[in-house]
């Protein structure tokens, strides 16, 4: 199996947690109350905790004397593997909601799988991260519901949030080369499997939620590839900062 | 956000013990009141158990009964258990 190919799906479950946690830690300090406010960045730290168990095992693989921290402050955007959806901006309270919602749904998923992994790593770390990915995908769904079975203005903006969020999921089930060959070596896992059990979840919660699923079929691709929107570029900036203009900085 | 109750949360810090007052927080229902509290209360490992009860829910004692409550109980020091040796590998009393 190419160490290539490895490499390049450990930057993806990587990036995503990353790229997801820098966006929920931009409301550290601005959340709507206390205790979102908490929540949020604790949920956050969890993500951080899981790109840096993904990150440092890539920079293994790859053998190129690049730690999770090399890997994490001195790449550009196109060499990002992230999932469009999690680099879209926090927005409002609904925006950063749906966001989480369809992610945590699709990840819980994916590390379920993940954890019966032939690479006994990608196996231990997935086994660790669902259990933290569980409450959060039980956090992201209870907002939701109560949002979009809110008041007017709640649902009216979960709705929005929804429908905003919608053309970034089709990637989430996006199989490419490296994808294949990840699950022929028995490795990584068939996405195509996961969306039923997370088109069965999202319907349930939108049910309770008195939400419409979009109508739209067009989806959004690319970041897994590299194409991101312009908005990671601006998210990279103030991750990166410190160690661009102060290389090798530590505190 | 302002129209959400007070809610009082209960952290039982380990199995035998009992929950104990931590603190309060708001939140639409008990649910997220809940999921509230695991995030505020026990971020550091501080618990196996979570109770919460609306603030409004819990009569409490005036201040101002302070002296016909708790005076009586002043003079009476034979009620505190304090003439017996408590063994060493008691914890928790």
């Amino acid at each position: 199996m190419p160490t290539i190919q490895l490499f390049e799906y450990l930057l993806r479950l990587g990036d995503n947690c990353l790229i997801l946690s820098q966006r929920l830690s931009e409301w550290c300090g601005h959340g709507p109350v206390l205790e979102e406010d908490i929540a949020l960045t604790n949920i956050a730290l969890d993500l951080l905790g899981h790109a840096r168990f993904w990150l440092s095992y890539a920079g293994e693989v790859e053998g190129a004397g690049r730690d999770e921290d090399k890997l994490a402050f001195l790449r550009d955007a196109g060499q990002f593997r992230n999932v469009l959806l999690v680099e879209q901006p926090n927005g409002d309270y609904a925006m950063t909601t749906a966001r989480q919602f369809f992610f945590d749904a699709w990840h819980l998923h994916l590390l379920n799988a993940l954890g019966r992994s032939s690479d006994s790593r990608v196996a231990a770390i997935a086994e660790k991260a669902a259990k933290e990915v569980t409450y959060h995908l039980e956090r992201s769904t209870d907002w939701v519901i109560r949002l979009g079975d809110g008041t007017p203005e709640s649902h009216r903006r979960m709705q929005a949030a929804v429908d905003e969020m919608w053309i970034y999921t089709g990637e989430l089930f996006e199989m490419d080369a490296v994808d294949v060959e990840m699950v022929q070596s028995g490795i990584g896992v068939d996405l195509a499997t996961l969306q039923s059990r997370w088109t069965e979840h999202v319907e349930k919660t939108f049910g309770e939620a008195t939400l419409q699923i979009p109508a739209e079929n067009w989806m959004q691709q690319g970041g897994k590839r590299g194409l991101h929107g312009e908005k990671l570029g601006y998210l990279l900036a103030e991750m990166q900062f410190l160690q661009r203009a102060y290389p090798g900085a530590q505190w | 956000m302002n129209d959400w109750p007070l809610w009082e949360v209960f952290i039982r810090s380990q199995h035998g013990l009992a929950h104990k007052h931590a603190g309060s927080l708001h939140a639409p229902d008990a649910e997220m009141a809940i999921k509230n509290a695991r995030d505020v209360y026990t971020r550091r490992n501080e618990g196996v158990s979570i109770w919460v009860v609306k603030s409004s829910d819990i009569t409490a004692s005036s201040p101002g009964e302070k002296e016909p409550l708790f005076e009586p109980a002043n003079s009476k020091v034979y009620r505190h258990p304090t003439f017996y040796d408590v063994p060493e590998e008691v914890k928790n009393l």
